[in-house]
Order: C-alpha cells, then structure tokens, then sequence
C-alpha cells in the first residue's frame, strides 16, 4: 500500500502472512529464536500468525505452553538468560495484563540492573486494538502502559513490509521490544514479494506515508489507514496533509516528527488508545518543546475516548475515524477560521504564510 | 418397559476423555519432617561432611550478625537477615554444582556468599549503590529477587533452556512460606512439571511472611503437599537439621538433572531475627516460641553432633570461629569504605545504546553535576569522562 513501484514478482499479500513469514525466517536464522505461547503450536495461534512453526522447527522451537502468561514471560526471563532469544505470543492485549510484573519488575529491567550483564533479548508480540467486533477485553490499546515502562522498546506496523522488517529488527534486537499487531490490519493486503523481503526498517525509526504542506497528521497502526483516507478526503477541502507513521514508540523518532511539523506548522496526533495519560499527549509535549516557534495551532489530539473500550456495536463510535481526524483538522486555527468567519476553512489560504498551501 | 431397559438403552459410562494420570502416592511428602541430627543415622554421617557444613553454618552465622550490625551503623539500607535459616542457605549453595544455577531471593545473599559471591558484591542491591553487584554469569547466581516469587518461572525458563541445549544444568530456586501463595509460584511449579524442567524449589518456610503466620498463607496440609497437585514429589525437611537438608536436596538434585523432574522441598525453620532490620517482631511472636526455637539452631545442632562424637575439640572450633571472625572483620573493613557512585552510569545500561531522549536527560544532568562540583569546588561529580 506504502511501496513504491510494484516491482516483478510482486504479488499481495497479508500482514499475518508477513509476521509469519518473519517468524520463520527468524527462526531457521537463528537457532536461538525460539517462540513460546498459547495455542501457538498445533494450531498456528489463534490469528494463525504461528502457522506451520511447530510443525517445521519442532516443539521445542515453538512451543505450546500452559495458560498462564507471567509463566509465559518468566520463563522466557529464564530462556534469554541462558542465551536463547525468546519470542512470546500474548493471544489478546488484554490477555497480557497478568504477564506485566514479569514485565515491568523484570524484563524492563534485568539489563540495567545487572549493569548489562543479563539483556534480555525478548520479544513480545501482542495483537491489539479494536475495530474487529471483539467483545470485551479483545480490543485494548495499552501502549502507554508499556510506554511509561522504562528499558522496553514498544513498536507497531501498520504496513505488510513493516510487519516484516520490524519483527525480524525486534527479534534481533539486544532489548525487549512490545511488538503490537494491529489485528485489524493482519488481513490487510499489500504488493510485497516475500522472497525479497524489504529493507529492514530499525526500530525507532518513524516514516512520512504522505507528502504534505498544510498540517501533519502523526499515528502509527491501525490508524494510519484512517490517516492516509483523512488526508485524501483532506485535498478537496484544499488541506495538502503530512502524514507520519510513527513505527516506533519507543524509541521515538522525533527527528521525523519535528522535520515535519516544522515544515507544516500544525499537527494532529491520531490514535485509539484513550487520550489521557496517552501517547498523544506526549508528542504534543515534544512538539511543543522542540517546534514552538514553529506551530500556527496548538498540537491537537484525536483518540479513544478516556472509557473503558467499548462493546462491538458501538466501538464505531469510540475509534477516531476520518471525520473526526477531519474535524480536528478544521480547528487548527486557520487564519481564514478568526479573521473571516464566512470562508471555509483552507480557501482563501495560500497567501499567508503557514495556512494551507503555504510553503515554509 | 422403561426407557433403560429398552434394547441399545442410552447407559452412562465414565467420561470418555478421562484418564487416569499420575499416581499420587509416590508424590506425597513424609507425615514428619526428615531428619538426621538426633536419630540413628546421624551416626553414619561422613565427619568430613560435618566439618564442612560446620564451617559453612559458623561462616554463616557471622556473616549475618555481621550484615546486622552494619545496617545498625547505617553501611546498609536494609538487611532481611537469614539467622536461623543457616542450614536452608548453606544446603542450597553446596547441593549444586558449579555449571549450575541458583535462584535467590532478598533474604539469601548467605545462599549466593556461601556459593562464592564476595559479600561485598552480593549486599550491594542492600547497601543500595547499585541493584545487582555481581556478574550472575561469574559464579551463576541470578539477581536477587525482591518481588516474591518472580525468580521461580526464571529458573524454570533457564533449566528448560539448558535442557534443550543439552546441557546437564540444573536449577535450584529459594522462596519463602508466604511467597508460596503468589500466582507466580503456581505457574512456575506447573511449567517445570508440564516441561520436566530440572528445577529444585526450595521453600524455607520460617513461620512468617513479615508478620502474617503460615495459617493465614494456606489450608494446605502442609506447603511440600502442595507439589502433588503438578505432578511432582514434595519433600519435607527439617530446615535446621543440615546434613538432612542438604541430602534432600542433593537427592532433587541429581533427579533433577538426571532427567526425573522438578522437586519442591519445604524447609521446616525459623527466622530469628526480625523480618529486616526495619521490623518489630514482638508485635506478632512471642518471646516463648523465639525461645523455643533457639534451642533448635542449626549451627549448635551441627556443632554438638561434632562434639557428641568427638570429632571436634576446642580447638578446631576456636579455629573455625577464627576464620569466621576474619571474614566478618574484612567484610566490615570493605562495608565501611564508601562506595564509588558514577552518577552518569544510570543511563548506561536501560537499554544497549542510549536512546536521544537519555542522551538528553544525561546531559542535563551532567550539567548539574559540573555546577554542583563548580559550586562547591570539589570538582567532583562532574561526570568528566563518561560520554558513553
Ligand atoms: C509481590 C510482592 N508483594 C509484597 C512484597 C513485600 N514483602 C517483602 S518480604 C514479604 C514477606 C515474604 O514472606 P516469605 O515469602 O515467607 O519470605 P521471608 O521474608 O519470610 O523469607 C513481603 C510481603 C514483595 N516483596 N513482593
Ligand atoms: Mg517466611
């Protein structure tokens, strides 16, 4: 969907069939790549993103264990201090709660506190957010959770390449990466020739998906498709949009983000987890920090609403889509908006430096 | 003619899936705790064994009064001492062999000392300068466990590792009677039984978690039974009876490694001191039951079996106290020295390479540290030479 040209050889395919194939191309690597987790074996996992695995590196390579997921997470504490490089399968984001003591008392923390002695190369990956009809507790978004926890790196693909090249990058990363899945996007397909995989993408490195001048939409996962759809919809309000994917929340690339809002001067931040306390407030915080001089409007925030994820039928009402993103776009002081209240926003523009349009 | 009597009537049967699985016999613990001290076999026990474990248990003891008096002077921030649990922490460290691992928790520094640790470097997380202050790879020591229970799924995940390795390495793990009711320590006994993991847990049940007694923690007929429910033996030792809780180990040892499974063993002893030194005793034990158990200390079980058979004199235990004595004064000489603190290195190890933001924050604060050694001409803490 991101990719340039379709080159030969091309042909779609899906993001599980990318993680898959990540996994497995991890795994005959790499001896040490081991992967662990519930229903992972026999059945492939439930989002048969483990397809095949057991069945080509045996069980012992990929491994069904018991239900208990801070035994999941512990024992690959164990696993990786004996120099194998596991890789956890939590069935649900929600499902992963039990596993955060492991996480936060221990696997955040093992490298630093043994001065570097015991990294822990572990690799969590955990399907997330909403938008699939999950009932309760199949849909959250808790990436600030894992983001507020020091020593974990936390990233997420929102493309079929991506889901590649950022699993392999986290499997082979020294430190524990949170890897989340976007389920939403697994069936989505792309043009992607997984005989030649592309370029890794390093963990901590954001991307800009579309070129624009007005504003900058900032997101990563299940709502960069919303953002590029909200930016297509944009250009006939006459708003040229920027849109960034993050990739990476930890490390964050702020470098790309500044880049661009500093060429834009106005930003949205576009996410489904609860705004409070969440990832938006902090890119606002270092937009705010490092471009202020830059910025025409306050850094605006779309997300979840600060409630417990809502049921299925009426989660459409809770996930930022095109409109609201829209929405926040149009409030993002346009000089057109205060100084003639009659013209639509981003008409009468391009004149003044910093509307829309306008080059800086 | 009713329904069941009809021809190819609908008879229930046992549940078609149902098997029977592992014979639970086998797997319960002993009606007593085993002992060696006191009973015949004691007799039969290897002089040198003795010796050994005496030295190890007066070592033990001192190191402990030790580790106290220190946090009495303020060298330490915390100690939870192990005195009266000798026997439990030096039992552990010599069932193992060198290759393999142990699974302490916060009250087994002696455990890790006893196994080869300097003291110094295994009471760092206690004297604060740094959370773990050995290389766990050096004498294969995991990092002390605070958060009860969470170095037992650790072990598990190590001695299955190895396992798959084929390496003959087993894991022996150390968690306290209150631990036992953590979710963790659940998961951890049933992983190593689904996996046959060589782990041994060795659960030091000294009557109290803190202040809350052993009948508050579980109903359970004893915590060695608890082994039953995963499909492993369940051993029941006097914890203070050395020689009988090394040989129980040693026996979960070598099963374990030669590939019988996983053992948990419930060490029946008694914190004599306070839970830390942080903690008042007297306001959930009686003087009575304290006394009563010192009368049953390990070091003097172990030293009057010595004595009863005449294999020490007063001077081989004057000399023993003498090298116990020399360990305490070099570890009080080196706890007295203030450590060297490098405030920069707490951005070093969070991650491989410093993230942009820790790059930030450690300039910040190594701004602060310049001006703070300008203010005060000391020149120090300037974090001169730390660009890392
Ligand atoms: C998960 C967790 N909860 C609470 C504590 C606080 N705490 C520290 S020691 C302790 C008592 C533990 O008792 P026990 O397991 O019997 O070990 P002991 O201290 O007697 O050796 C408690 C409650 C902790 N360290 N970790
Ligand atoms: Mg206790």
């Amino acid at each position: 969907m991101t990719t340039a040209v379709a080159a030969t050889g091309r042909k779609p395919a899906t993001m599980s069939q990318a993680l898959n194939r990540a996994l497995r191309d991890a795994m005959a690597d790499d001896p040490a790549v081991h992967v662990l987790g519930e229903d992972v074996g026999t059945l492939g996992g439930v989002f048969r993103i483990t397809d095949g695995l057991a069945k080509e590196f045996g069980e012992d390579r990929c491994t069904d264990t018991p239900l208990a997921e801070a035994g999941i997470l512990g024992t690959a504490v164990g696993m990786a201090m004996y120099g194998l490089r596991p890789v956890v399968e939590m069935q649900f984001d929600a499902f992963a709660y039990p596993a955060l003591e492991q996480l936060i008392s221990h696997v955040s923390r093992m490298r630093n506190r043994t001065r570097g002695a015991l990294p822990m190369p572990i690799t969590v990956r955990i399907p997330y957010g909403g938008g699939i009809g999950g009932v309760e507790h199949h849909s959250d978004s808790s990436e600030a959770l894992y983001m507020a926890t020091p020593g974990l790196h936390v990233v997420t693909p929102a493309t079929v390449a991506d889901a590649y090249g950022l699993l392999r990058a986290s499997i082979a990363s020294d430190d524990p990466v949170i890897f989340l899945e976007p389920k939403r996007l697994y069936w989505a397909k792309a043009d992607w020739e997984p005989d030649r995989p592309e370029e890794v993408p390093g963990v901590g490195t954001a991307v800009v998906r579309r070129r624009g001048t007005s504003a900058t939409l900032i997101t990563y996962g299940p709502s960069l498709p919303v953002c590029l759809e909200a930016a297509e919809a944009a250009t006939a309000e006459g708003w040229d949009l920027e849109v960034v994917d993050l990739r990476s929340l930890v490390p964050l690339d702020e470098e790309t983000v500044c880049a661009s809002v500093r060429r834009t001067g106005r930003a949205v931040v576009v996410h489904e987890a609860t705004g409070f306390g969440g990832p938006g407030g902090e890119l606002a915080a270092r937009i705010t920090e490092r471009c202020f001089h830059h910025l025409e409007a306050p850094v605006l925030r779309v997300t979840g609403f600060d409630i417990p994820y809502p049921p299925p039928m009426l989660e459409k009402h809770h996930l930022p889509g095109v409109d609201r993103v829209l929405d926040a776009v149009a409030r993002l002081q346009w000089e057109a908006d205060w100084t003639s209240s009659g013209t639509a926003p981003g008409s009468a523009a391009g004149t003044v430096p910093g509307t829309p349009g306008g080059v800086r | 003619m009713t329904v069941l009597e009809q021809p190819g009537a609908y008879r229930p049967t046992p549940p078609p899936a149902w098997q029977p699985r592992t014979d639970p016999m086998p797997l319960l613990p002993d009606a007593e705790p085993y002992r060696l001290l006191g009973t015949p076999a004691a007799d039969t026990l290897d002089p040198e064994l003795l010796r050994l474990l005496h030295g190890h248990l007066v070592r033990g003891r001192r190191y402990n009064t030790q580790a106290t008096a220190l946090t009495r002077q303020g060298r330490l921030a915390v100690y939870p001492s192990s005195t009266g649990q000798e026997a439990c922490e030096v039992a552990a460290a010599l069932a193992l062999e060198d290759r393999d691992w142990l699974f302490p928790s916060y009250r087994d520094t002696l455990a890790a000392v006893t196994r080869g640790l300097d003291p110094v470097q295994a009471l760092t997380l206690l004297r604060g300068d740094w959370h773990t202050g050995y290389d766990p790879h050096e004498h294969r020591v995991a990092p002390l466990a605070t958060p009860l229970a969470t170095q037992l799924p650790h072990a598990v995940g190590l001695a299955h590792a190895a396992r798959l390795k084929g390496d003959d390495v087993v894991a022996l793990a150390m968690v306290g009677d209150g631990g036992t009711s953590e979710g963790d320590f659940h998961e951890a006994l049933n992983f190593a039984a689904v996996w046959r993991a060589p782990v041994v847990f060795l659960v030091q049940n000294n009557g109290f978690a803190i202040s809350v007694p052993l009948s508050k923690q579980t109903a359970a007929p004893s915590l060695a039974h608890k082994a039953v429910g995963y499909g492993m033996p369940g051993r029941l030792v006097d914890g203070n009876d050395a020689p009988a809780v090394l040989d129980v180990l040693t026996e979960a040892v070598r099963r374990a490694r030669s590939g019988g499974g996983p053992t948990l063993v419930e060490a029946v002893t008694y914190r004599l001191d306070a839970h830390t030194n942080a903690d008042d005793a007297t306001r959930y034990r009686s003087d009575a039951e304290v006394a009563a158990w010192r009368a049953h200390d390990p070091v003097e079980l172990v030293e009057r079996e010595l004595v009863r058979r005449d294999l020490a004199d007063g001077d081989g235990l004057a000399a023993v106290r003498e090298t116990a004595e020399r360990m305490a004064a070099d570890l009080r000489e080196r706890m007295n020295e203030d450590p060297e603190l490098d405030p920069m290195e707490l951005f070093d190890h969070v991650y491989a390479r410093r993230t942009a933001r820790l790059r930030e924050q450690a300039e910040l604060l190594r701004a602060e540290l310049a001006a703070a050694g300008a203010a005060d001409g000391s020149g120090r803490g300037t974090g001169e030479g730390t660009d890392r």
